[in-house]
């Protein structure tokens, strides 16, 4: 019986039905990557200004969404914010949302780290060998900073893919959805199909994420000398 | 905003939310003590054992703890595993639980440097010794900062255990949304449950962060 629930997978377009469930989670993940590096580049560089009141507004902003679970932000906008202001969020444009607010304030985070890790000599000495601002920047600040961040913001993304799982939870119709319907569909035929779409379902991620963390580890390595 | 609605409905979620801290204590504290056996092995890279881990690791850093919940829930009753959500939560708080903490832990190790090992060898300690005296102190140092997000994380993913019928805080409030509508009242509660549980948490890991830091030489 367990051998037959594997068929269930080749049964149509099954296969090719889940790998664009995966799509659009990954879909959902990339979007919301790439507004959180522009955005979180620009929030960690204002974080490392000495304003009070812009230290404290950040440091409530990040705390606040740093304690909050992923699922309970997400709950927020979906249910929260569109009964608050009457308005109509699709479950995707609510999850990106979410995952820029989210990973603005991680990468912000990040970037304001790896600004205040340069040592202060590393200007200094640009300046003694008569470097102009901008070349000091240019040519010391950033590869520097860049070097330190970007591990740490490929992490971000494996974790970010990871989390848009969540998004099911709000009526996205992604690769858990989409797996799920698989199931109900063959409940009768092929009993044990759940055992098999989750634990395929399980290893697409593996396999979007492996190689993902994976570079991260590597560069990390690379730069560490 | 119904107040009367809120003062009647905090009893319901006073009780998940202890429910949610129990597995998430239960699953932290066995998180790390697996964590702890496994990057043991992973540093003393003990034959087959490291290999086993390591694949282990990937697998579970590498999948959502949502997916790893439904592969348990849904999955494994078809193989004639049957596991009560509670029991399913647990298990899968501590297959992700451990896997980052043992991540943790090595990385703490590794940053020992090798002399501290050699100066112990050379004093004539046992290895047992070196693990107690030596690398330990210095390594759990290190890696308390990362170790503290961890905790925080781990208990942050308990919030996906409603999706295994666990009734828990998020359960608790989607059930009061379904029910009555009432929207803001329900997420204004799950708000608040959270800060109260993490609020805490955070404020004294920073604290604990600072006074634990460690200093290497000169600084």
């Amino acid at each position: 019986m367990l051998d037959s629930g594997i068929n269930v997978l080749f049964q149509g377009k099954n296969f090719i039905r889940l790998l664009s469930g995966l799509w659009v989670t990954v879909r959902i993940s990339l979007i919301a990557v790439l507004i959180s590096i522009a955005l979180g580049i620009l929030l960690g560089m204002i974080m490392t200004m000495k304003h009070p009141i812009i230290k404290v507004v950040t440091r409530v902003y990040l705390e606040f969404i740093r304690i909050m679970p992923q699922l309970v932000l997400l709950f927020l906008v979906y249910f929260g914010a569109t009964k608050a202001f009457k308005i109509n969020l699709s479950g995707e444009l609510s999850a990106v949302i979410v995952f820029v607010m989210w990973g603005t304030a991680e990468m912000g985070d990040l970037v304001r780290g790896a600004l205040i890790s340069i040592p202060k000599h590393q200007y200094e000495s640009g300046k003694a060998i008569g470097l102009t601002n901008s070349q000091i920047y240019l040519s010391i600040i950033i590869p520097q900073t860049v070097r330190r961040l970007v591990p740490l913001a490929i992490n971000l993304v494996t974790r970010m893919i990871k989390t848009t799982s969540l998004v099911v939870l709000i009526g996205v119709v992604e690769v858990v959805k989409v797996g799920q319907q698989i199931i109900e569909a063959a409940r009768l035929t092929q009993p044990s199909a759940a055992l098999w779409i989750y634990g395929v379902i399980f290893f697409l991620y593996f396999i979007v994420c492996y190689p993902v963390s994976l570079l991260a580890t590597k560069l990390e390595k690379v730069w560490k000398s | 905003m119904d107040i009367g609605f809120i003062y009647k409905n905090i009893p319901l979620y006073l009780e998940a939310g202890k429910l949610t801290v129990r597995i998430a204590l239960i699953g932290i504290v066995v998180s790390v003590v697996i964590g702890f056996i496994f990057s043991l092995v992973r540093y003393y890279k003990i034959p087959i054992l490291h290999r086993i881990i390591g694949i282990f690791i990937e697998l579970s850093r590498n999948t959502p703890l949502l997916i790893q919940l439904f592969f348990l829930y849904f999955g494994l009753p078809k193989l004639g595993i049957m596991l009560s959500s509670e029991a399913c939560a647990i298990v899968g708080l501590i297959f992700l639980g451990s896997s980052y903490m043992s991540e943790t832990f090595r990385s703490g190790f590794e940053a020992v440097p090798d002399i501290q090992i050699e100066a112990g060898l050379s004093l004539g300690l046992t290895k047992f010794q070196i693990v107690r005296y030596v690398l330990m102190p210095q390594a759990i140092s290190i890696s308390i900062p990362a170790f503290l997000a961890n905790v925080i994380f781990l208990i942050k993913e308990t919030s996906v255990f409603s999706a295994v019928a666990l009734a828990d805080l998020m359960f608790v409030a989607k059930d009061l949304i379904g029910l009555y509508y009432k929207t803001d009242e329900a997420l204004l509660l799950l708000v608040i449950a959270y800060s109260i549980i993490l609020l805490p948490i955070s404020i004294i890991f920073t604290f604990v962060e600072r006074k634990v830091r460690y200093a290497g030489f000169g600084n």
